[in-house]
Order: structure tokens, then C-alpha cells, then sequence
């Protein structure tokens, strides 16, 4: 009876031990990856340091499904860059070019009006109501670095969601059956 | 360790790397590029000098650009995007404020930006300078 006893104590602490494993090589994957996220922030200086293309507003450079990474510096906002910015009021980021930039005589404040170039008219619309210009804290970064078709996964994650849930069922799945 | 699942895993890890490795080469590739654009822009015609009504000056000239931007095309670019901007100064020294401008000296400063096909994206521009807006209103 004993023997049998210790048996079966051996075989649940075992068990315990694989899940406890098991639970946490995948608190490391998602610690990791969350240290890769926020090393990015710190290390570009951007709140969002990559960015996907959701609309086709400045074809044929960026078309939607791109990434872009971004890189925010102290230095002056110029026409001609590529920024990523917010609205107030709404989370999805816009990329488009500066085409105006006024710089405020005393304050080294700046008003930044910003265009598609895919797009007829200037980004006014896209505006806050009566906004007119963008200042530089709704900026998140310069758009420095390009890479085509990879943001397709997040579009299709983002819009049918359905899909998201599968990836992570499978994906749990997976490190819940896996042995190791 | 031969299941489908673990094949198809180790191809497809092995693929993205590969990809990701190319990509970065392509966009590297760019460095050896040695630009030597050239450009002139010579103003035509002045064809308005007013004062609007908000306080600033708008004037419309019409230019002659001429550039030869086909040293900046290598294998790794899309597009190039180019544009001519007009920069001054003021005793406020502030950028573009636009009233005032009789007479004033400026700058015709011509940007581009390459968009690559992969990769870091180069901005760079060629400053002439030299050319002055007319005394008067017009």
C-alpha cells in the first residue's frame, strides 16, 4: 500500500512540475516579446515604433499592408517628411506627408498641416472639428525604414478577428499538447 | 521530429529568415549608391505679388526646373519624390512667416525623398539661392 502510495505521489508531483514548466517557458515567451516591444519604444523614441499602411492614401509609395517604422528625434519637423500621427479622439494613426510647416515666432511651437500624396486635398478634413493645424505632440515619429506586404497579418487579425481567436487556440493548443 | 507539423514550422522559420536577410541586404545596398543630382530652376515669370487678406504675402511665379535626379535611382527604389520649397529669413527668424515680403532674397531649395522598395527610406536636397522678389506688389 505503501509502495503504491509513493507511486502515485511520483507520478502527480511529476505532473505538477511539467505544468508548472510548461507554465512558465510561456511567461518567458511573452515577457521576452514584450521586452523586444518596449526596447523598441525607448530605442526609436516613438510610442508605436512600427506601423501598418491601412489605406491607400499615399500610393504608389505605401500601399496598404506595408509596415513602417518610425523614428521620433528632437529635431525640427520639416515639409517633406513622412510622419505617423493621431488625431485627438481617434486611435487609428494616419501616415501622410507634411506639406506646411509654420514655426511660431517666440515659442519654438509649430503648426503642421499634413497630405496624402494619393489623396486631392490637404488632410484638414481628417481634422479634429476646428482644427486646422497639427502641433508637435500629435506627432508619433518620422517614418524612416519600409517594409512591403508584411502588415497583411495584422489587417486581416484586425478585421476579422475570428482568425485571431483560431491563431491563438491553435497556438495554445499546441504548447499545452507538446511534451517539452 | 519528422511530422508535418515540424517540417512545415522549421521551412516556413527558415524562409521568413532567409526573406528578412534579403531585405536588409537590398536596403544596404543602397549605401554603395553615390547620388550626384543635379538641378536649375530659373524663374520665368512673376505672375502675382499681392497682399491677401489675412496679412500674407502670396506670390505665383512660374518656374523652369530642370534636374537630372537619375543618379538617385538604384534597383532597391520605387519612387522618388520631389519638390521645390522656397525658404527665407526674417528679423524674427522665424520659418515662413509670410507677410512683408517686398524686395526679400530667398532661397529655391529642391528636396527629394527616395521611397526604396524595401528599407531604409533617404532624404536629401540641393540649395540654390541667389534669387530676390520683386520691390513692389504686383
Amino acid at each position: 500500500m505503501g509502495f503504491v502510495g509513493d507511486t502515485v505521489e511520483s507520478i502527480r508531483s511529476m505532473q505538477i512540475r511539467q505544468v508548472l514548466m510548461q507554465i512558465i517557458s510561456l511567461g518567458m515567451i511573452v515577457t521576452s516579446a514584450l521586452i523586444i516591444w518596449k526596447g523598441l519604444i525607448v530605442f526609436t523614441g516613438s510610442e508605436s515604433p512600427v506601423v501598418v499602411v491601412l489605406s491607400g492614401s499615399m500610393e504608389p509609395g505605401f500601399k496598404r499592408g506595408d509596415i513602417l517604422f518610425l523614428h521620433m528625434s528632437k529635431d525640427p519637423i520639416r515639409t517633406g517628411e513622412i510622419v505617423v500621427f493621431n488625431v485627438d479622439g481617434r486611435e487609428i494613426p494616419i501616415v501622410h506627408r507634411v506639406i506646411k510647416v509654420h514655426e511660431r515666432q517666440d515659442t519654438a511651437e509649430v503648426d503642421i498641416l499634413t497630405k496624402g500624396d494619393n489623396n486631392f486635398g490637404d488632410d484638414r478634413l481628417l481634422y479634429a472639428h476646428g482644427q486646422l493645424w497639427l502641433q508637435r505632440h500629435h506627432i508619433m515619429g518620422r517614418a524612416v525604414g519600409y517594409l512591403p506586404y508584411v502588415g497583411w497579418v495584422t489587417i486581416i487579425m484586425t478585421e476579422k478577428p475570428f482568425i485571431k481567436y483560431l491563431l491563438i487556440g491553435a497556438l495554445g493548443l499546441l504548447v499545452i499538447t507538446s511534451k517539452d | 521530429m519528422h511530422s508535418f507539423g515540424h517540417r512545415a514550422n522549421a521551412v516556413a522559420t527558415f524562409a521568413v529568415t532567409i526573406l528578412a536577410a534579403m531585405c536588409f541586404a537590398a536596403s544596404f545596398s543602397d549605401n554603395f549608391n553615390t547620388p550626384t543630382p543635379t538641378a536649375s530652376v530659373k524663374i520665368l515669370n512673376i505672375n502675382w505679388f499681392q497682399k491677401e487678406a489675412n496679412g500674407n504675402d502670396e506670390v505665383s511665379m512660374t518656374l523652369n526646373i530642370s534636374a537630372d535626379l537619375s543618379s538617385l535611382f538604384t534597383w532597391n527604389t520605387k519612387q522618388v519624390f520631389v519638390f521645390v520649397a522656397a525658404e527665407y529669413e526674417t528679423p524674427q527668424n522665424a520659418l515662413n512667416q509670410g507677410s512683408n515680403l517686398k524686395g526679400k532674397e530667398f532661397n529655391l531649395t529642391m528636396h527629394w525623398h527616395i521611397m526604396p522598395k524595401t528599407g531604409k527610406m533617404f532624404a536629401d536636397k540641393i540649395v540654390m539661392t541667389g534669387y530676390r522678389l520683386p520691390e513692389q506688389y504686383r
